[in-house]
C-alpha cells in the first residue's frame, strides 16, 4: 500500500475596494467588459504601480491568523510570462520575501499542517472566446485584482484531510473578512500536488492539478490521482512529473503540459515597488483588530457545554456563529437550546431553500423571543416549529402569537375539559393506557390536536394520569 | 531668450504667448529639416499658447512657466500627443494621459511644442537607433548628437527652446549634452517622478533636463520636483528650492572636489584631456581644491550597467506584444503565440532586440545570481567607493564622455566600443546619485567637450550652484549653434 502525500496552493481573492496596485474598483467582474480599467492595470507605457495598502493589511492579518511569521521588510517581484489577458505579460508578485512564512493549522483529528508561506500578488484578466470566430476577447477587469496564495507543506495525507484544510481556510478567511473565499464565484482556487510513497520511503515524484474551483473536484481529483499513480506504481510504471487539469464532467484528471513545457518565470524584484518595511507597532494594530477565529469560537461554545457536533457546525460558519453569539448574550435560557434550533430546523430550513442566514430577514432578537415564549410556556415546540417559517421571514413571534391566538393552554379546567372529552371518545385507547402506562402519549397526541397545539403538554399529561388514576 | 526672459516677456506683455510659440514652431521645422530633431511636432501648440494670452489678458495669475516653449523626449507620454519612444511598436500610441512631469511644467504655464527623436527606448549613444531616422549634431551635421536624448539636445542647442526634458539611464541625457555643448542634469534617483516615463530599466532611469542656463535648468527643476504618489519611487519631502539656491554663491571657496583617477587617464582623447585640465585650472582659480581620488570598483561599472539595464528592459518591453494597445503583426488566424512572436520580430530595432535577449538571458533560471545577481552586487560596490569618496569631497569630476561627437556611421560595427563610451556615465545611475555635463571647452575641431559633476545623493541643488558659478564665470557658456 502507498502513502498520498498532499500539498496545497490556495488563492483566495482579497476583498479590497481597489485593485492591488491601482485605484480601479476591484468588484467589476459582473460589469461591462473593460470597463474597470486604468493606464496601470492596461500596463499602458510609463504606468507604475503603487501598492494598496488595505491589502498589505489583510495579507497580514491572514499570515497572522495562520501563526506565520511576519518579515520585517517584504517585497514584490515580477514574475514573467506572455499571456494576452496578462496586460505586461508579467505578474506582479512575491518571490523571496513574502508576507509570511512558517505557519501552521490544525485539523480535528489533531495534526498540523504547515503553511509554508504567504503571499500578495495580482490577479489577471479574462479571455473570452466567441463561438465561431477565429478571434478571442480580451476582458481587463480582474486584471489588477488582489490576490493572496497560501502554500501548504507536503503534509496532508488524504483528500478529507485535504477537504478539512479547505474549509477551515475558508472559515478564517470569511471569520478574518480578508475574502470571501467562495469558490463558486471564483474567490477560492486550489491546486494539489500528490504524490505517493511506501512508508518510510522519500517523497515520490508529484503531479500537479492546477484550478480547481470547488471542494469536491479538489477530493475527487485527488481520489482520482491516487487511483490513477497507484496503478501505475504496481504496474512498475514510473510517475511523470506533470502538471494536470481537473475535468468535471468526466470526472478524470488529464494532462496539461509536461515538466518540459513549464516557464522560466524569471523573477526579478519589482524595481518600481521599493521593499516594505513592517514595522511591530503595524502588527500591533493589526493583532488588535483581529476578529475572533473559529478555532477560538469553537472552545469557546464547547465551554458552553454544547454539544461538539454542533458546536463545529456553528463555529465554522461565519454568520451563523455571528448569529448564535448574538442570540446568547440576549438570551438567558440554555445555550444548546440556540444551537439546537439553528443546527435543526433552522438548518433544515435553509437548506431546503437554498438559502445562506444572512440572506433571510431572521433577527437574533427574534430568534430570542422565540426560545423565551416557549421557555415560558406560551407556546408549545410545537407551535413555535409551525410559526418559524414565518419568522425566518421577518414575523415578530410574539406578535404572531397574539394575531392568531397561539398561546398555550395552561388553564386547568379547561384542559381537565378536553381531556375528559378525549376519554370519553376512546375507550379502546384507554384500555390499552391502563395496561400499558407507556400508550398515554396516545391520549396525549389526541388532546394536543384537540387543542391546536395550544395546550400545555406537561399539563395535559399529568391530568390525564390524574383522571386515570 | 532664456526662459527667464521668456517669463518676464510674456508677464510683462511684451511679447505674446502666441507670437513665441508659432516662432518657435517656425524654428523647430526648420531644424527638423536640417537635423531630424523631432518625431512630432504639434501645431496645437498655438491653441495653447492663445489659451494662455486670454489668461493673460483676463489677469489670472501666471505659473512659473509662464508661455515657455519646451520640448519632451518621445518617451515621456503626453497626453492626446503621439508618444512613440523612438520605436515602430508604439507609431500609433497616444497616451490618454501626461506624465507627472509633463502635466508640472504644463501647471506651470510651459508649452509643449513638440516630441523629440531618440534612440529607440532609449537603447543608444548616438540616435542612430531611431525607428524615425538619424538625428543630426547641429555643430557638425556629419556627426552623432549623442543619445539616447539627441533630439532634445538639439533643440536646446539650436535655440529652439530654452530647456528640454530628457531620460538619462546610463548617460542619455548628459552624453548628448556634451556632444551638443549644452548643460545636461540628471538629478538624483527618485527626484523627479517617472510615472508617464516610457520605462527602460527603472531602477536606473530618471528623467532629466537639457538647458543652456543654469538658471533655467533651476526654473525647471522647481516647477517639476517634488513628491509623486504615482511612483513609489519618488522620493518624500525632499522640498529642495533650485530657484532660490542656484545663485546664492559666488564662488567655490573651501569646496573639495575629486578627480576621478581611473577614469581621468589615457583613455580619454587628448582633447578631452586638455579640456579636463583647463576646468582644474578654473576651479582652483575660482576657490576649489582639485585632488586626484581613487574608485577602485568604478572600472566595473559598464558590465553592470549591461546586464542590469538589459534586464530590466527584457521585462519592462515584455509588454508591447500587439494584444492590448501596441501595433500589431500577422493574422487572428495564426493564434496569439505567433502574433506576439510577429509583432515584436518585426516592431522592435536589432538594437532593441539584442538587449532583449541579454536581460533575458541574465535573468534566466540558474544564471540569475551569476549575471543580475552580482551587477547588483557590483552596484552596490560601486555605490560603497562613491558614499567613501563624498566623506572627503563634495564633488567628484570626471570627463562627460572619452571623446567628442563621432561620425555617423562610425562606431555602428562595433557594438562593445559604442557602450564602452557610456563609462563615466553609468555610474550615476547605478549608484542613484544626481550628475551634471558642463559646456567646459572645445576641440581642436571645434567640436564641443563635456566635463562631468557628481554629487551626493539629495544634494541636487549643489549642482546647480557649481554650473551657475562655472556659467557666470565664462565667456559664451553653452552658446547657441547658428542654423
Amino acid at each position: 500500500m502507498y502513502e498520498t502525500v498532499i500539498g496545497l496552493e490556495v488563492h483566495l481573492a482579497l476583498s479590497t475596494n481597489s485593485k492591488m496596485f491601482c485605484s480601479c474598483p476591484a468588484e467589476s467582474q459582473k460589469n461591462e467588459a473593460n470597463t474597470a480599467s486604468c493606464p496601470v492595470c492596461l500596463g499602458l507605457p510609463g504606468s507604475l504601480p503603487t501598492i494598496n495598502e488595505h491589502a498589505v493589511e489583510k495579507g497580514i492579518m491572514f499570515s497572522l491568523a495562520l501563526d506565520c511569521q511576519v518579515p520585517k521588510r517584504t517585497q514584490f517581484h515580477r514574475k514573467h510570462y506572455y499571456y494576452p489577458d496578462q496586460p505586461k505579460n508579467y505578474q506582479i508578485s512575491q518571490y523571496d520575501h513574502p508576507v509570511g512564512e512558517h505557519g501552521k493549522l490544525s485539523l480535528s483529528n489533531g495534526r498540523q499542517i504547515g503553511i509554508t508561506r504567504c503571499h500578495l500578488e495580482e490577479d489577471a484578466g479574462r479571455l473570452v472566446h466567441p463561438s465561431y470566430v477565429d478571434y478571442s476577447l480580451v476582458d481587463v477587469n480582474r486584471a489588477g485584482t488582489a490576490l493572496i496564495e497560501m502554500v501548504t507543506e507536503p503534509e496532508i495525507e488524504s483528500s478529507d484531510e485535504a477537504r478539512e484544510f479547505l474549509r477551515k481556510i475558508r472559515a478564517i478567511a470569511q471569520a478574518l473578512g480578508i475574502s470571501d473565499a467562495n469558490p463558486e464565484e471564483g474567490k477560492m482556487r486550489a491546486d494539489v500536488n500528490i504524490s505517493l510513497r511506501k512508508a518510510g520511503e522519500e517523497l515520490g515524484t508529484k503531479v500537479e492539478i492546477k484550478n480547481l474551483n470547488s471542494f469536491k473536484s479538489v477530493q475527487r481529483s485527488i481520489e482520482f490521482e491516487i487511483k490513477r499513480q497507484t496503478r501505475i506504481l504496481e504496474d512498475g510504471g514510473k510517475i511523470r512529473q506533470d502538471t494536470m487539469g481537473w475535468d468535471d464532467g468526466g470526472q478524470k484528471t488529464y494532462l496539461m503540459r509536461t515538466k518540459e513545457g513549464e516557464a522560466d518565470y524569471s523573477y526579478m524584484p519589482e524595481p518600481d515597488l521599493p521593499p516594505l518595511i513592517i514595522s511591530q507597532e503595524q502588527i500591533k494594530q493589526i493583532k488588535a483588530k483581529t476578529p475572533e477565529l473559529p478555532d477560538s469560537k469553537l472552545a469557546r461554545y464547547l465551554e458552553l457545554k454544547i454539544k461538539e457536533q454542533d458546536a463545529k457546525q456553528i463555529a465554522i460558519d461565519l454568520h451563523i456563529s455571528k448569529f448564535f453569539d448574538e442570540v446568547s448574550t440576549s438570551y438567558s435560557g440554555n445555550s444548546q437550546t440556540i444551537a439546537n434550533w439553528l443546527t435543526g430546523d433552522i438548518a433544515g430550513y435553509l437548506n431546503n431553500n437554498q438559502l445562506k442566514i444572512q440572506e433571510t430577514k431572521l433577527s437574533p432578537q427574534n430568534l430570542r423571543k422565540l426560545l423565551e415564549l416557549i421557555d415560558s410556556k406560551t407556546i408549545s415546540g410545537k407551535v413555535a416549529k409551525d410559526i418559524l417559517e414565518d419568522v425566518i421571514n421577518g414575523h415578530d413571534p410574539a406578535k404572531l402569537v397574539e394575531e392568531r391566538a397561539l398561546g398555550q393552554i395552561s388553564d386547568n379546567s379547561a384542559i381537565i375539559a378536553i381531556a375528559q372529552k378525549v376519554i370519553d371518545d376512546n375507550p379502546e385507547l384507554v384500555e390499552r393506557v391502563r395496561a400499558n402506562p407507556k400508550a398515554i402519549n396516545a391520549l396525549l397526541g389526541l388532546v394536543m390536536r384537540e387543542s391546536k397545539g395550544k395546550a400545555n403538554p406537561e399539563l395535559v399529561r399529568k391530568t390525564l394520569q390524574d383522571i386515570l388514576a | 531668450m532664456t526662459a527667464h526672459e521668456i517669463v518676464s516677456k510674456i508677464k510683462s506683455k511684451k511679447l505674446s504667448a502666441e507670437e513665441l510659440i508659432s516662432q518657435a514652431l517656425k524654428k523647430a521645422k526648420i531644424v527638423q529639416e536640417k537635423y531630424n530633431a523631432f518625431i512630432t511636432i504639434d501645431d496645437k501648440a498655438i491653441n495653447k499658447a492663445k489659451e494662455l494670452d486670454t489668461k493673460i489678458s483676463n489677469g489670472e495669475e501666471l505659473g512659473l512657466l509662464a508661455g515657455v516653449p519646451v520640448v519632451v523626449k518621445d518617451n515621456i507620454c503626453s497626453k492626446d500627443l503621439r508618444t512613440t519612444a523612438g520605436s515602430k511598436i508604439l507609431e500609433t500610441f497616444i497616451p490618454p494621459y501626461n506624465a507627472t512631469v509633463v502635466e508640472r511644467l504644463e501647471a506651470a504655464g510651459a508649452i509643449v511644442i513638440a516630441k523629440a527623436n531618440m534612440d529607440e527606448f532609449g537603447m543608444g549613444s548616438s540616435n542612430e537607433n531611431s525607428a524615425y531616422g538619424i538625428a543630426k549634431n547641429p555643430w557638425d551635421s556629419s556627426r552623432v548628437p549623442g543619445g539616447s536624448s539627441g533630439g532634445s539636445a538639439i533643440a536646446v542647442a539650436t535655440g529652439v527652446v530654452p530647456f528640454a526634458l530628457g531620460t538619462d539611464t546610463g548617460g542619455s541625457v548628459r552624453q548628448p549634452a556634451s556632444f551638443t555643448g549644452t548643460i545636461g542634469f540628471k538629478p538624483t534617483y527618485g527626484q523627479l517622478s517617472r510615472f508617464g516615463v516610457v520605462a527602460y530599466a527603472s531602477s536606473l532611469d530618471q528623467v532629466g533636463v537639457i538647458a543652456r542656463s543654469s538658471q533655467d535648468l533651476a526654473l525647471a527643476m522647481e516647477a517639476m520636483s517634488s513628491h509623486d504618489k504615482n511612483d513609489s519611487t519618488s522620493i518624500k519631502n525632499t522640498n529642495l528650492e533650485f530657484l532660490k539656491s542656484v545663485a546664492s554663491k559666488k564662488d567655490l571657496t573651501s569646496i573639495k572636489i575629486g578627480l576621478i583617477k581611473e577614469l581621468c587617464n589615457e583613455g580619454n582623447s587628448d582633447d578631452v584631456l586638455g579640456i579636463l585640465q583647463e576646468t582644474q585650472k578654473q576651479l582652483e582659480g575660482l576657490g576649489a581644491s582639485v585632488e586626484t581620488v581613487s574608485l577602485e570598483n568604478v572600472r566595473y561599472g559598464i558590465a553592470s550597467y549591461y546586464l542590469v539595464a538589459p534586464a530590466e528592459a527584457s521585462s519592462n518591453l515584455a509588454r508591447y506584444d500587439g494584444m492590448i494597445y501596441s501595433n500589431r503583426v500577422g493574422e487572428n488566424s495564426e493564434g496569439q503565440i505567433d502574433i506576439m512572436m510577429k509583432t515584436r520580430g518585426e516592431l522592435f530595432g536589432p538594437e532593441v532586440r539584442k538587449r532583449i535577449l541579454m536581460g533575458s538571458y541574465a535573468l534566466s533560471a540558474g544564471y540569475y545570481d551569476a549575471f543580475y545577481g552580482k551587477a547588483l552586487k557590483v552596484r552596490k560596490l560601486i555605490a560603497n567607493d562613491f558614499a567613501r569618496a563624498f566623506e572627503s569631497y563634495d564633488f567628484l569630476m570626471t570627463p562627460t564622455t572619452p571623446s567628442v561627437a563621432y561620425k555617423i556611421g562610425e562606431k555602428t560595427d562595433d557594438p562593445l566600443a559604442m557602450y564602452l563610451d557610456d563609462i563615466d556615465t553609468v555610474l550615476a545611475n547605478l549608484v542613484g546619485i544626481p550628475a551634471i555635463s558642463l559646456p567646459m571647452g572645445q576641440s581642436k575641431d571645434n567640436l564641443p567637450i563635456g566635463i562631468q559633476f557628481f554629487a551626493p545623493a539629495l544634494k541636487d541643488e549643489t549642482l546647480l550652484q557649481l554650473s551657475n558659478i562655472i556659467e557666470q564665470n565664462s565667456t559664451n557658456f553653452a552658446p547657441i549653434v547658428k542654423i
